[in-house]
This record gives structure tokens, C-alpha cells and sequence, in this order.
């Protein structure tokens, strides 16, 4: 399978991860080293920046993982932006998963926020990962202010509902110059695949594993589901026909 | 403003259509695969409803653990002042109580937080009564001051303010905000409070809203269960909580239902509510609004908060003391109420995990402000 490149590095595992909703830190580490997860998002909110022992972190230091930051819980680009540079100082890395929901409820992103975060992010050298809708012309505009992926939604944060907004992601993935990577609302392995064999670069799961009865297996099946899907989109998958081949009443007159 | 609704429901009617739901209407509400709305809400917290109680601590666990994981949150009181220019019957910092009030200086503050830190804690709620020259907007926010460095998140509880004070107080680092309405019976409500400025229903029913305007990140609703009806208070409660979460959406909601406690000088609660309906109401909340915090306190047993963890609540107290200085300053001084549950919040954690949950300490951050 190929690599994703993703701004300066690259990744075998097509899996990425949240750490969030997990039963214990102990549980999250074991999940996601069987997940084979090489990039893995983690709330600032949830960890305590000043502390080397911060129990998150702590499990997190594997070479396996890289660390992608996020702005969960911050509502408008400045906050995200101040937020930003306290994360990179404090945990040495400039990627940046830029979550900007001031809607606690559905935790919807805010398209013009996001967009002027960033904006600034990218000048000041983030490599920024954005979470947004599956808006097409927003993936473009996004595009132009230098992010280093898009990661658009399938369905809303948490739900589990799989790909809702599947017409708008294949737009997403046919127009774009910068990896796609399908984040919230993939709730089974079937759903990353899906993602993947549409073409998607990446997909990024967190509740369908944390939160299920066994987040080791169900890690496991994610990983394979998503390996399965990149590789059926690479061997391109047989297209289903809708019209028959066997005679040409229409053309057989071109036959000699 | 809520009132504007709340003016427009008659509380006998709401009384009378949730006590005529039937087990067919529960059954309805149960199998729903789409969000449910305050008459299914209504169904679920019926009597009717309490022949469903397993099937609705089933769904609400799952939708919990769907939205918050297996999770719970700690958090803990610290207890400012016990001045109060109130009565309030039902409260043990009522003004016509003879007791010995105490409100913490800079330095007790100080020596009260050190304690609940060694303790782990790193989310506080502050506490006091309504005495507005002794602990007003300008102590609170020197409070919020001294205690920023130390919590990362910082809640409080005190009498309704105004939104110019609520968007100082913002301004300072304040996060949260709880405040309970005790009842939504009108008429009622000026029998438990007779005297004070908290006897204004309408400036206690619209502080949600001054709240609102002040776009706190979070705020805290409920009734105080034991003064009226709990199924009528309870509905306007979620009506409150629809109202607010459409009008004031960069807001969370959290929900708690504090049972009376007893305490000295308070009257006895008019209405009991069980363990099972308490437990049927917290599925009942759940299952209404699959995103709403549900949060409960040390008021409630250590068997009924063993076995609560799994059922649909995202955080807890632990080790709770109700008293200014109770932790280290003076621990002998007079509670607002007993508490129920005094174990320590390490046992309290380690509850958690034997449930297979884990215990959050930290899920905000000072760079959010």
C-alpha cells in the first residue's frame, strides 16, 4: 500500500485516533498501540501541559505515536490561535488539529472562525489539520490558506452514523489537493472502509473504539477495515454496471 | 426572557397530562430511534414509567457512554462564606438561624485550596450565601484571583448576579455557573423564601438568561427535590433547558437534583422522592437530551452512588465538606447540610475504575479563557 504524506511526514497506518472516552489510560495506550495508529489527536484541555507526568501523555510516548493537538473547547479563531502556541511550546510539535465548535451540543464547526484561524496558523508555520464540514468550496479556500490536510466530517461528532454526508465527501476527494481525511461519525470498521475505497487519504476514529466492549479487538477491525478499503481502492474497485454487454442493439450496425 | 414561556403553561394542566401518561405512551417514547421531546420526556418521568425502569437505565447508559464514554468527572466545593441575608427554610445558612458565620480571608482561601489540591482535584466549585456587601461581585472575583492558579476550571454557586457582573467575573477566569431554581411553583416559592432578595422569583427564573447573555461556557440548572412535586418541577426544568439550549447554544448544561438533606433549624421535605425514582429520573434526563451533564453530589448514599456510576450521570463530587474552612481552616464550623457519602475522593476514584470507568480530574484548560 502506499505511504500518505502528509506536509513532511509519512504515515504506513491510515488509522487515526482520538483518545478520548476511554475507560482508563492503561486501556487507551493498549487500544491504540493494536490500532497500529501512527498519529493520534489529544484534547489540550484534557492534559496537563506543565506536567511530564501527565497521566495522557504518560501513555502517549510511544514512537509509534505522533502527537496531533486539538482545540477542543475554544470558540473563536483567537482563542484557537492562543491555544495553538501554548500547545506547541509546551509539547514540542506544530501539527495542529484546529477544532474550533462553539456549538457544545452537536460541536459543529464554525466554518468563518476555522477558516481565520487558519489562515494565521498556517503563517505562523502550524502544519494545520482542520476539522470542518464536508463543504467542498470551504476544502478550497482552506486549500489556499496552506493547510496540510482537510479533515471533514461524515456524520456529527460522537453519533456513530457513518458517512451522512457521502455525496459532498466524494466531491471533497475528487477536487482536492491536500489529503482528505474523514473525521467524526464513523461508528463501524465497514464505515472506514467505505471512506477508504471512496478514496479518502484517511480516517479518524475515536468513540467507535473507546467506547465499545472490547476497544482492543474493535481497534484491530478498525485497522484491518481501513488497510482492506485503501487496498480495494488502489487495486480500483470493479465498477457495478447498470446496462448490459452481452448484445448491442444500438451499435450493432458498426459491426462488420 | 424564559418567563415569557413559562407564563404561558398552566402547572396543574402539565401536573395532570404527566400523571395520566400510560405505560403505551413510555413504550412509544422507549422505542423511538429518533430524539425525544418534552412530551416524551413527560411520558418518562410518569408513574407509568416506573414499570419500565430497566429498559430506561439501558438506553441511558448507552446513550451516556456514547456521548461522554466511560467517564466520570470530580469536582469539589469549597465553601467561601456561610453569611446569608435570606431565610430560606429549607437551608442551614438561613438567616434566622443562630449560627456562627464565617466568611474566609485571602490567606484561608489559600490554606483551603493547598488542602483540596493535595487531595487532586483541579476542578472547584465556589459556595456561598447571598450577603452582598460581605461577599459580593468584588470578593468573588478577588476569590477567582487567588484560586486561577491552582484550577484549571473554576465554578460557582452563589446567589444571582447580574450580566455585567457575570461577564466581570468571566473576565477573572470563571467557567461555570450553577444556579438552581429550588422550585418552579410559583406560589411557592415566596413560602420557602419569605425574606431576602432571593423571595424574587422572577430575578431567580431569569438569571439562566442573564447567564445566557453573558455567554458563560457553562451553566447549571435545577430544583431543590422535597419542596413540591418532583415529576412538575422537573418538567419545567427541561422546559428551561430546551428554552436555553435553542436561545443561548454556545452554552453547555449540566443538571443536577439535589435531594434535601437534613440540616440545623430546616424544615422537613414535603414530598419524598425514592432511590427509584431518583434513579428514574436521571434516566429520564438522559434519555430526553443525550448531551446535557447530569452531575451528582456527596448529598446522595454510598450504595445508591456504588451503583449509580453506569446509569447515565458524567460527574461527581467526593469528599465534599459544606462548611467555610471545612477542609483545613476550621473543620469543626456548622454544615449547610450533612453529607451522605464521606468517602475519601481516592476511594471514590478507585469506585470509578472498579466500575470500569475512569475518573477525569482535569478537562479544561485556563488557555480556553
Amino acid at each position: 500500500m502506499k505511504k500518505l504524506k502528509i506536509a513532511d511526514k509519512e504515515f504506513s497506518s491510515r488509522l487515526f485516533t482520538g483518545t478520548g472516552k476511554f475507560s482508563s489510560s492503561q486501556l487507551m495506550e493498549e487500544a491504540l498501540l493494536a490500532s497500529g495508529s501512527e498519529l493520534v489527536t489529544v484534547a489540550l484541555k484534557r492534559v496537563n501541559l506543565h506536567n511530564e507526568e501527565d497521566d495522557i501523555l504518560r501513555h502517549l510516548s510511544h514512537t509509534q505515536f505522533n502527537l496531533l493537538p486539538n482545540t477542543s473547547g475554544v470558540r473563536t479563531a483567537k482563542e484557537a490561535v492562543f491555544a495553538a502556541q501554548l500547545a506547541r511550546e509546551a509539547l514540542e510539535t506544530n501539527w495542529l488539529k484546529l477544532e474550533i465548535h462553539p456549538d457544545p451540543k452537536y460541536l459543529l464547526p464554525d466554518l468563518v472562525e476555522t477558516l481565520k484561524a487558519a489562515e494565521e496558523l498556517t503563517k505562523l508555520g502550524f502544519i494545520v489539520l482542520p476539522y470542518i464540514h464536508a463543504d467542498p468550496v470551504l476544502c478550497k479556500r482552506l486549500e489556499d490558506a496552506g493547510v496540510a490536510a482537510v479533515m471533514p466530517l461524515g456524520s456529527p461528532i460522537g453519533s456513530n452514523s457513518g458517512l451522512q454526508t457521502k455525496r459532498f465527501l466524494e466531491i471533497i476527494i475528487e477536487q482536492s489537493n491536500v489529503p482528505v481525511i474523514i473525521d467524526a461519525g464513523i461508528g463501524a470498521p465497514s464505515h472506514a472502509a467505505e471512506a477508504m475505497e471512496m478514496g479518502a487519504d484517511a480516517v479518524l476514529v475515536n468513540t467507535a473504539i473507546a467506547v465499545s466492549e472490547n476497544p482492543l479487538q474493535m481497534a484491530k477491525a478498525f485497522k484491518l477495515a481501513v488497510e482492506a478499503g485503501r487496498m480495494a481502492f488502489e487495486a480500483r474497485l470493479a465498477k457495478s454496471k447498470n446496462f448490459a454487454e452481452a448484445s448491442s442493439p444500438l451499435t450493432s450496425f458498426l459491426q462488420e | 426572557m424564559f418567563t415569557q414561556l413559562f407564563d404561558t403553561y398552566n402547572r396543574e394542566e402539565i401536573k395532570q397530562s404527566i400523571y395520566s401518561k400510560t405505560k403505551a405512551d413510555v413504550e412509544h417514547t422507549l422505542n423511538k430511534t429518533t430524539k425525544r421531546n418534552l412530551e416524551d420526556f413527560k411520558a418518562l418521568i410518569s408513574p407509568a414509567a416506573s414499570y419500565y425502569l430497566e429498559s430506561m437505565a439501558q438506553v441511558s447508559q448507552q446513550l451516556t457512554q456514547k456521548r461522554f464514554g466511560k467517564t466520570i468527572q470530580l469536582y469539589i466545593p469549597l465553601y467561601l462564606s456561610n453569611e446569608c441575608q435570606n431565610i430560606c427554610k429549607y437551608c442551614g445558612f438561613s438567616l434566622d438561624n443562630k449560627i456562627k458565620r464565617k466568611t474566609l480571608t485571602n490567606e484561608e482561601i489559600l490554606k483551603e485550596a493547598k488542602a483540596i489540591k493535595t487531595l487532586g482535584y483541579d476542578h472547584i466549585l465556589l459556595v456561598t450565601g447571598e450577603a452582598n456587601q460581605m461577599v459580593g461581585t468584588p470578593y468573588l472575583k478577588n476569590a477567582i484571583r487567588l484560586l486561577k492558579p491552582y484550577f484549571s476550571h473554576i465554578s460557582i454557586e452563589v446567589q444571582p448576579l447580574d450580566q455585567y457582573d457575570y461577564e466581570e467575573l468571566i473576565a477573572e477566569g470563571l467557567t461555570t455557573v450553577l444556579v438552581y431554581q429550588e422550585t418552579y411553583h410559583r406560589e411557592d416559592y415566596k413560602i420557602y423564601h419569605p425574606k431576602g432578595k432571593k423571595s424574587n422569583f422572577n430575578y431567580r427564573i431569569e438569571t439562566p438568561d442573564r447567564l445566557g447573555k453573558a455567554e458563560i461556557h457553562k451553566m447549571g440548572l435545577g430544583i431543590l427535590i422535597g419542596l413540591e412535586d418532583w415529576r412538575t418541577d422537573s418538567f419545567f426544568t427541561a422546559l428551561h433547558l430546551n428554552y436555553l439550549e435553542k436561545k443561548y447554544w454556545r452554552t453547555k448544561y449540566s443538571v443536577s437534583f439535589p435531594r434535601i438533606r437534613p440540616a440545623r433549624g430546616i424544615i422537613e421535605p414535603k414530598v419524598i422522592m425514592t432511590d427509584k425514582e431518583l434513579v428514574q429520573l436521571i434516566c429520564a434526563y438522559r434519555i430526553f437530551n443525550e448531551e446535557v451533564e447530569l452531575s451528582l453530589s456527596t448529598r446522595e448514599s454510598e450504595n445508591f452512588r456504588n451503583n449509580i456510576i453506569k446509569l447515565g450521570i458524567t460527574s461527581m463530587s467526593a469528599g465534599s465538606k459544606t462548611n467555610p474552612g471545612g477542609y483545613e481552616v476550621e473543620k469543626q464550623s456548622l454544615e449547610q447540610f450533612e453529607i451522605s457519602d464521606e468517602r475519601t475522593p481516592q476511594e471514590i476514584a478507585q469506585l470509578i475504575k472498579s466500575n470500569g470507568y475512569e475518573a477525569v480530574w482535569k478537562d479544561w484548560d485556563k488557555i480556553l479563557m
